[in-house]
């Protein structure tokens, strides 16, 4: 099988210095892969890398196969690539409705929002509602929402339980597999919550100073020990 | 009471070009923290080659018409090859370049065309005719209602109906987000300042014939003017602009009514003045939602 | 994070202004050049030079303000002509140069206080567009009350004529650089002090000056009036080399020159405000001599107009980081 995201050497930054140092992986379509480290690891930095906010300095992306160097954030989506930023990134001046259908704005004909609205009742009762009267639980659905809508193949997730109540993690993690099992939709999901994370991912990959020091079947990450002492520090 | 009601509609045709000039700034304000310092010149600039076609053509209307055209390909020219490379860190940075484009245009323009006023035909009479034995509006008071209103219903239909006003807001509030989501976000920004330069077109050729016509400094207190009204309306809204402009446009008819067309100047002054210290987000701001 | 501190640290500690010359030795030479300068340079030069001293005035205090403390002034035209009229109406009273100088600053100053209360609550665009405000209608002022000021003519200032021994342009340039020195004199004093270092840590980061207990009103205003004061004194010399003053004279390209000037020279630093007042003089005069060679009127203003419209925007988009990397004193650049 050929993988959808194959990252190679990638070396990426800010300025002068990298914060990425060839960071190389993995992901199968219809596969969750789990990102789990320290804060300032370069999580975020590694999906803003692959989404082509930030330039890569060194190394290779492909995806299914063709090289992603070059290509415009803007067009991003048009591969099948779908970003949800850190904090989320709704649009706080526009409505819940307007928010999702910004989401599929690119496709001729435009998606529906049905199916959206279906997966997330809460978000079809707040249609008319300015971003910034959303609770955070409904800012979360909204833009994973907003994401869904154009049916990427590669979801990159960063930090979906960010200040969420368990019971709503819990739901939206379910909610991933559920998709996944449903669509063969792949996920780089990147999280803090470790637990959550491996609880629905199919494997770990733990970075740290921008680089990855271990990867392993989620199962096996959490089920010893050792491994969890040393990379995860519970 | 017949001179309250003549300056009245006399400040609210005033006002509606305000409110239009207002608008553009708005328009730019939002989508890139900028303000069009340059607005002012470049309508100026559009207002000559327009009266230039007129000329040339004997249609007045032709050369409104490339006025419009001609604004929205310097405002498309002046964000591609200019705003575009503005460094944000500062917001004086984008200041002193629109400064810089002001002395260019007016540079420019003087060479082209001197430094003597020219006159600017209006295109409708511009006597008030009657209404019920009082006379109130001219031909060209409505013309100007009706263009400026146009604008102002096109733009809502665009920005509120359409999914290119949806990614022009998009672009706008969150740039970043908008181009993982797949808005060509430079795109959104060149059509907004092209939108906005032909909206500043449209208020110079309509507020030139009554002024003391074309120079290429004509539209630097009509630039004050607007600026005042954005301000009190709030940089951040639309809608306020309009309220704003007409505002302005009321208070100068009534000043100048009053008081003296000389005194105008400082009036806007003075209101700008208070409103910066008393109500800076404008008088019809309803949140802090937006800091710059 | 701990970069930028530290580099704002830097910042705050380097004095910008000359740190091996004393000011005082820097100004003694200056006049002797200016001396030697107005006894070998032909009349119309040493007028040209007289007119650099009277811009040097302006830009020195505007290059504080906007290099030193971070505001944009672009209403500085419309205080030299406050600076003007008070001296052209003190002169047509009172005819005593020397208190018309002083009566002209302080006239201004207080103009400038006014303004700068209001400037220190605005940032940014805000404060730009006031000041634009300003600089459109102070001169539309002259027509409001044209009993005063004369509407357009404007008004002549009576002088008496310069002593016998010299001539009225060496006189000129006399008066006019004796105002810019003791103007550079007294900036340099005063930004390499406390005020200075206030002004700076004002500007590189508000929040950071108020925890160290600086006062950014107080600061604000303080730069703003010190900045009028230059462009009073600026004025009325202005009125005293063309004897006349009119609205004409103080439009409000005048203002965005002065803007122009600063930029160029490179902020905050006082020998820009120098390579800033020649440029003022220097390019309308080439200007004029190329609109002359052209046989064309048109071109001679607006020659000059376009290509410091040109400059400004180059400069300003060639320079990383805009306003804030020209403030950065020379020897630096090199090593960003
Ligand atoms: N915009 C930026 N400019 C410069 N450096 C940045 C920027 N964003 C992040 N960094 C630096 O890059 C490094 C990695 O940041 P990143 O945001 O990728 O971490 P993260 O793993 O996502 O952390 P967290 O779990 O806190 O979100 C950090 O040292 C951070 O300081
Ligand atoms: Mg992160």
């Amino acid at each position: 099988m050929t993988a959808l995201l194959d990252v190679e050497g990638l070396t990426a930054g800010y300025g002068a210095a990298p914060v990425l140092h060839e960071v190389s992986l993995t992901v199968q379509p219809g596969q969750i892969v789990a990102v789990l480290g320290a804060n300032g690891a370069g999580k975020s930095t590694l999906l803003r890398t692959l989404s082509g906010l930030l330039p890569a300095q060194q190394g290779r992306i492909l995806f299914d196969g063709k090289d992603l160097s070059g290509i415009k954030v803007e067009r991003m989506v048009h591969h099948g690539i779908a970003h949800v930023p850190e904090g989320r990134g709704v649009v706080t001046e526009l409505t819940v409705d307007e928010n999702l259908r910004l989401g599929g704005l690119w496709r001729k004909p435009q998606p529906p929002l049905e199916p959206i609205y279906e997966l997330f009742p809460r978000l079809a009762e707040r249609k008319s509602h300015l971003g910034h009267q959303l609770s955070g639980g409904e800012r979360q659905m909204l833009a994973l929402g907003r994401a869904l809508v154009a049916q990427p193949r590669l979801l990159l997730l960063d930090e979906p339980s960010l200040g969420l109540a368990p019971k709503i993690t819990a739901h939206i993690m379910a909610l991933l597999r559920d998709l996944r099992d449903r669509t063969g939709l792949a996920v780089l999901l990147v999280e803090q919550n470790v637990r959550s994370a491996l609880s629905i991912a199919d494997e770990g990959v733990v970075l740290s100073l921008g680089r990855i020091v271990t990867r392993h079947d989620a199962a096996t990450l959490v089920d010893d020990a050792d491994l969890r002492h040393a990379y995860l520090g519970f | 009471m017949d001179r309250f009601l003549f300056l009245t509609f006399d400040g609210l045709s005033r006002g509606a070009v305000y409110a239009a000039f207002a608008l553009a700034l708005v328009l730019i304000w939002r989508a890139t923290r900028i303000v069009n310092f340059a607005q002012g010149a470049m309508a100026v600039a559009t207002a000559y080659v327009a009266y230039s076609v007129a000329d040339a053509t004997g249609s007045y209307w032709l050369g409104f018409i490339v006025a419009l055209v001609a604004g929205l390909l310097l405002g498309a020219g002046v964000e591609r090859v200019v705003m575009r490379f503005v460094d944000h860190s500062s917001p004086l940075n984008g200041v002193v370049v629109a400064l810089g484009l002001v002395l260019i245009i007016q540079g420019v323009l003087g060479m082209i065309y001197g430094n003597e006023f020219r006159p600017a035909t209006a295109p409708f009479s511009r006597d008030a005719f009657d209404i019920g034995g009082v006379a109130l509006l001219s031909r060209y008071d409505l013309f100007v209602f009706a263009a400026v209103g146009a604008v102002v219903v096109l733009l809502t239909l665009l920005f509120t109906r359409t999914s290119t006003g949806l990614r022009m807001r998009a672009a706008a509030f969150a740039p970043d987000v908008s181009r993982l989501l797949g808005v060509p976000v430079g795109g959104m920004l060149t059509l907004g300042w092209a939108l906005a330069a032909a909206v500043g077109s449209l208020a110079g050729m309509l507020v030139l014939p009554t002024e003391l016509g074309l120079h290429p400094t004509a539209m630097d207190i009509v630039f004050i003017s607007a600026f005042t009204a954005a301000v009190v309306g709030g940089l951040d809204s639309p809608i306020g602009s309009v309220l704003g402009g007409l505002m302005v446009g009321l208070l100068l008819s009534y000043i100048s009514g009053y008081l003296g067309a000389t005194v105008a100047p400082m009036a806007v002054l003075a209101l700008l003045v208070v409103v910066l210290l008393s109500r800076p987000d404008g008088l019809f701001a309803r949140s802090k939602a937006r800091t710059a | 994070m701990t970069v930028v501190r530290d580099r704002v640290a830097t910042r705050i500690a380097s004095p910008p202004m000359h740190r091996r010359l004393s000011p005082l030795l820097v100004v003694v030479i200056g006049a002797a050049i200016v001396v030697a300068l107005t006894y070998t340079l032909p009349p119309f030069r040493t007028y040209q030079l007289a007119t650099v001293g009277a811009y040097l005035c302006v830009t020195a205090g505007l290059t504080v303000l906007t290099g030193l403390n971070g505001q944009l002034s672009l209403g500085h035209g419309a205080l030299m002509a406050t600076g003007a009229y008070t001296l052209a109406l003190w002169q047509n009273k009172f005819n005593l140069l020397a208190v018309g100088i002083v009566v002209a600053i302080l006239v201004t100053t207080a103009v400038g206080a006014v303004i700068g209360l209001a400037a220190a609550r605005l940032r940014g665009p805000y404060l730009a567009g006031l000041t634009l405000a300003v600089a459109v209608v102070v001169p539309s002022i002259a027509s409001t009350f044209d009993g005063t000021f004369n509407s357009d003519q404007g008004l002549s200032v009576i002088l008496n004529p310069p002593p016998d021994t010299m001539t009225v342009e060496q006189w000129q340039a006399w008066v006019c650089w004796g105002g810019a020195l003791l103007t550079v004199l007294a900036l340099a004093l005063l930004t390499r002090g406390r005020f200075g270092r206030d002004m700076r840590a004002v500007r590189d980061d508000e929040t950071a000056a108020r925890l160290a207990g600086i006062s950014i009103a107080r600061t604000q205003v303080t730069a703003f009036v010190v900045s009028a004061a230059c462009a009073g004194l600026a004025g009325a010399l202005f009125a005293v080399i063309a004897q006349s003053v009119s609205p004409g004279a103080f439009p409000l390209t005048l203002s965005l020159f002065l803007v122009m000037a600063i930029v160029i020279g490179g902020l905050g630093r006082l020998t820009g405000a120098l390579i800033g007042a020649l440029l003022l003089v220097a390019l309308p005069a080439v200007a004029h001599e190329i609109g002359e060679a052209a046989g064309s009127q048109r071109l001679e203003g607006n020659l000059a107009l376009t290509f410091f419209g040109v400059v400004l925007v180059v400069v300003m988009l060639a320079a990383p980081g805009g306003l804030a990397s020209l403030r950065i004193p020379l020897k630096k650049k090199g090593q960003r």
